[in-house]
């Protein structure tokens, strides 16, 4: 009797998983960057090319980074709740202006307002590269040591940002630098 | 978790909008030694493209996967290895990139897993076949016996031919 | 109107399976003739009533109907007409409708095609197969109607995938589906067997024609995916290892060791609890697959869009299904006796060990399938698992596999004796280690990799051979012996064939493809092993539904004969804009040479991609073969001899009793 129990034991076990799969993304990548101290970069800024942004310049801070670009339909979505974030001013938000033509950009910055306090040009992708960036939008909160904390696949919600974001955010800024 | 699932599936859209899926990206990149071109191909075989439906650099037009196609030739012909190569879109990327799965912890089962399940299954195999040639005396019905033995010792009896 | 009458057709199939499905089994369980009578009509209904709904459907897409939603997105006014018929079967609803229908067909055929089955076998089958029917009828219906209706009509629709408008890859569904749908017969059989505890040879006759239709369509549907992408993909491979490949690959693999399987059971009447899981699993595999699919668990190219609402649904029948099955194998199996007993040297012996191997590539392939997921829902990471992967594992698992082969079909039933075996063969081995260590310097450079597959091809081939030596020896009109030799040993060379083509093909291909991606300026050439590739430039041109640019390459040999002129097309189609690369292809037997056009680079420059693939024809040749195979061995005479005996002898039988 015991062998004979044994598919359908198994087919229990693969039904659980699948039922389990059901509830998961096989799509999203998890960041190996966690904890890790956030990739260097220097990039001219959008909106003065003359001018750099760095990570080395957001050091001793606590920060966010938004990768966006004016073709990301996505972007849309989650750009109202950026704006009124950047409103409450409650840490620097740098923007990586990801893939994008400049004058794209800064229309699309006109027409929908700028929670940005910079945005960085990141016109071949190779910072985004650095950052593991997959898809856009994505969003890291980097802490006062310069070591990414968070980040964030796809869209902000106001959820993510009240649960998630800001209790974090506050968090990091409690911390010494 | 709905909600979550179809945010980060419009954020991928996003990307892929700029990438047509599917089609073989046929670039003309120029390699040193034959040898880095052999690695090229090797390694845009057996990285994946994070933005696609299950497909590798090589075949992959997106945006994303240009990129690191790009990445990886420039890094191969600055003279690093594909080891190196490989490192770096692990550290960026993660295990996902990899189409080959690292020989690690949490691996093992899957790499050690066919050859422990054909060793069960010879095993199984060993162990059945050898209880079967023990029982080779085929079943034999008690009733069927005792019909048969029956008419043996009829016919025996009345010498006539035993009825069929 | 007609969309309407769709609908409705297909809600009377799901009340015509329902019938089918209670009172044929009801009345097999409880003896009762009148509801066992019920089977055939209510199959037949089932079947017409199908066959309605899906051409109302067919129609709504010819006449471009874009008020039906499920054709507003996958149709246009543009689409030519081979695809709008295609194209039905395009997307989930649609492939859907697809599936019922052909389960309704197999239903039909078995109702049509059992005269030598006793009643309550054939009333269990068909209500087995009802049951599933009502599965899928009601999926249909609740979460997936293809009728539904759009409202304000679009001026035209989004059109069918560009992948999907190529005649190899619109034939490709129907095809899987007739053979994932064909081992539902074998389930059913399977099934009745547990219910009814009749298990025995004449049981495994019935299933055996059956199972080998139903594996040589599923042969052809993989194969014809296989090839599609070769030709359509445009990077020169045939197999990717999708989780949606394997997902049709398992249930293929378990039928062949089923078929397998079943030989000995309807010979020695040993395996049979064995052959019932097999037919359980097989069928199983075929559902998983429906459930990878359409679920979103996994992702892979192949995908439908996807919903987990339908993933939930699907589970929840997987469940039902497999898991009532299994159930009923685990309470009923036991009481399963196989017959006879065997040595370890014997054709049971190899028989066995054919299905471990198989059984373990299987697992294998479902363990690499899984993992990623299993990993993620334990949060031990996320991983992937692709071709290097399944190529490292899969071939040590098929070596054993394939050396096999011949020896096994060559032994005895019950006792054979190894060494008489191995000198039988001995010739075989020695010429296929002559062939493996010198045919790869024909190629080219030696290589082990190779010399494998030539050597194990021509193992096989040779042992196929040493069979038919064997059967002719004392026969003094061979040509006349082979015509009688049974279908059964013809399939199985055949098959065997297919193996050792399949092999060749893709060992050689593996090691001796060349590919080159370059920068060509019109009249540059460039050569490739003993071909000289010219480009000749480029022209735009109009299709259907698309514009192109169409490269011209002409190939000539290395001493200048002219060999083909290759054109490759990059298409935009002008609905969806994708743009899509046609390869050109020159097809031969015992090459290919490929040709895909890439980017304009400027100055009339562009890049392009070339191959010369050695035999790599021979992998699909082979797979035909194997199909082939499957075919010749289901139409052995001797399923129809005993077919008409069987129907005699009832029929004197219901005459004595009247």
């Amino acid at each position: 009797m015991g062998r004979f129990l044994l598919p359908l034991a198994g087919f229990a076990l693969l039904a659980v998983l699948l039922g389990i799969g059901l509830t998961l993304d096989p799509r999203e990548v998890p960041s190996p960057l966690i904890d890790k101290p956030a990739p260097d970069f220097t990039l001219p800024q959008l909106h003065d090319a003359e001018q750099t942004i760095g990570t080395a310049d957001m050091r001793g801070e606590v920060w966010l980074l938004n990768v966006w670009a004016s073709w990301c339909v996505a972007c849309r979505q989650e750009h109202p709740y950026l704006v009124e974030l950047g409103k409450r001013d409650l840490l620097p938000m740098v923007g990586l202006n990801y893939k994008d033509k400049r004058n794209d950009a800064l229309g699309w910055l006109r027409n929908f307002e700028n929670p940005y306090n910079v945005s960085a040009s990141d016109l071949d992708g190779r910072v985004g590269i650095d950052w593991g960036v997959y898809g856009v939008p994505e969003t890291f909160i980097i802490d006062k040591r310069g070591t990414i904390r968070m980040k964030h696949i796809g869209p902000l919600t106001p959820k993510v940002i009240e649960q998630e974001l800001l209790p974090l955010v506050e968090q990091l800024q409690g911390e010494a630098a | 978790m709905m909600q979550r699932t179809m945010q980060v599936l419009s954020a991928t859209l996003c990307a892929l909008l700029l990438a047509f899926p599917a089609r073989a990206a046929i670039e003309s990149y120029d390699f040193e030694t034959a040898e880095q071109e052999a690695a090229y191909t090797r390694l845009i075989a057996e990285l994946r493209c994070l933005v696609c439906q299950n497909q590798n650099l090589a075949d992959s037009n997106a945006g994303l996967a240009q990129d690191l196609r790009r990445e990886v030739h420039e890094m191969l012909t600055s003279g690093q290895s594909a080891d190196q190569v490989v490192d770096f879109m692990v550290a960026r990327y993660g295990d996902f990139v990899l189409y080959r799965p690292p020989v690690q912890s949490n691996t093992m089962l899957l790499w050690g897993g066919p050859f422990a399940l054909l060793g069960l299954g010879l095993l199984v195999l060993i162990l059945f076949l050898r209880r079967r040639g023990r029982d080779t005396a085929p079943n034999i019905d008690e009733q069927q016996l005792a019909q048969v033995r029956e008419l043996l010792n009829d016919a025996q009896d009345s010498a006539e031919p035993p009825k069929k | 109107m007609i969309p309407e009458l769709g609908h409705f057709a297909l809600i009377l199939a799901l009340c015509a399976a329902i019938v089918q499905a209670i009172f044929p089994l009801v009345g097999a369980q409880r003896g009762i003739a009148s509801w066992i009578n019920v089977t055939r009509p209510a199959a037949q209904l089932q079947f017409l009533m199908l066959a309605i709904s899906y051409a109302c459907l067919t129609h709504a897409f010819i006449v471009h109907d874009f008020s039906v939603l499920y054709v507003a997105n996958t149709s246009n006014s543009q689409l030519p007409l081979l695809y709008r018929i295609s194209g039905v079967w395009g997307a989930h609803e649609g492939s859907l409708l697809l599936w019922a229908l052909i389960l309704a067909l197999w239903t039909a055929a078995v109702c049509w095609f059992s005269r030598g089955v006793p009643k309550a076998m054939v009333a269990r089958v068909i209500g087995v197969m009802g049951l599933i029917s009502i599965g899928f009828l009601l999926f249909i219906l609740l979460t997936s109607n293809p009728f539904e209706r759009l409202f304000p009509v679009p001026p035209d629709g989004r059109d069918l995938n560009p992948l999907l408008q190529d005649p190899g890859l619109a034939i490709h569904p129907p095809m899987l589906y007739l053979g994932y749908v064909g081992f539902s017969v074998a389930f059913a059989f399977a099934i009745a067997a547990l219910l009814s505890g009749k298990l025995d040879s004449a049981w495994a006759r019935w299933m055996r024609p059956w199972t080998n239709i139903a594996w040589m369509f599923l042969t052809i549907g993989i194969a014809l995916g296989s090839w599609w992408a070769y030709y359509e993909l445009g990077w020169g491979g045939w197999w990717f290892w999708d989780p949606v490949e394997n997902a049709s690959f398992m249930p293929w693999i378990v039928g062949t060791a089923l078929i397998h399987s079943l030989a000995a059971t309807e010979k020695r009447g040993a395996f049979k609890s064995w052959t019932v899981l097999l037919a359980v699993l097989a069928f199983s595999l075929s559902l998983l697959g429906t459930f990878l699919v359409r679920s979103g668990v996994l992702t892979s190219v192949h995908a439908f869009a996807t919903d987990p609402a339908r993933g939930v649904f699907i589970l929840g029948f997987l469940v039902v299904v497999i898991g009532g099955s299994l159930v009923l194998y685990a309470l009923r199996g036991p009481k399963i006796i196989s017959t006879g007993g065997y040595g370890w040297v014997s054709r049971e012996a190899g028989l066995l060990f054919n299905n471990v191997l198989l059984v373990v590539v299987c697992a294998t392939i479902l363990l690499g399938t899984l993992y990623p997921l299993a990993l993620d829902a334990l949060g031990m990471g996320k991983i992937s698992v692709g071709p290097p992967y399944f190529n490292s594992v899969f071939v040590p698992l098929t070596v054993p596999l394939a050396l096999m082969v011949g020896v096994g079909a060559l032994a005895r039933w019950k006792k054979d004796n190894l060494i008489g075996i191995l000198r039988r063969l001995g010739w075989a081995a020695g010429l296929s280690l002559l062939g493996a260590f010198t045919l790869p310097y024909a190629m080219g450079e030696f290589d082990w990799s190779a010399a494998l597959g030539i050597g194990l091809g021509l193992w096989v081939a040779l042992g196929t051979a040493q069979g038919f030596i064997e059967r002719l020896r004392h026969r003094k009109n061979k040509l006349a012996a082979l015509g009688q030799l049974p279908g059964a040993f013809w399939g199985m060379s055949v098959a065997h064939l297919g193996i050792a083509m399949f092999a060749v093909g893709v060992a050689l291909t593996s090691v001796y493809s060349v590919e080159k991606d370059l920068r060509m300026a019109p009249n540059e050439q460039y050569e490739i092993d003993e071909y000289r590739f010219t480009f000749e430039g480029v022209k735009q041109v109009m299709g259907p539904n698309y514009r192109a640019s169409r490269g011209f390459v002409r190939v000539d040999n290395l001493d200048g004969a002219p060999v083909t002129e290759l054109h490759s097309e990059k298409r935009i189609y002008l609905v969806q804009s994708n743009a899509m690369t046609e390869a050109g292809i020159d097809a031969g037997f015992t090459r290919d040479l490929y040709v895909a056009l890439g980017e304009p680079l400027g100055g009339g420059s562009w890049s392009l991609r070339l191959y010369h693939k050695p035999f790599v024809r021979w992998i699909w040749y082979g797979s035909a073969l194997m199909a082939l195979g499957g075919l010749i061995a289901a139409s052995d005479r001797r399923y129809r001899q005993f077919a008409r005996r069987a129907a005699r002898e009832r029929g004197d039988h219901a005459a004595v009793t009247a």
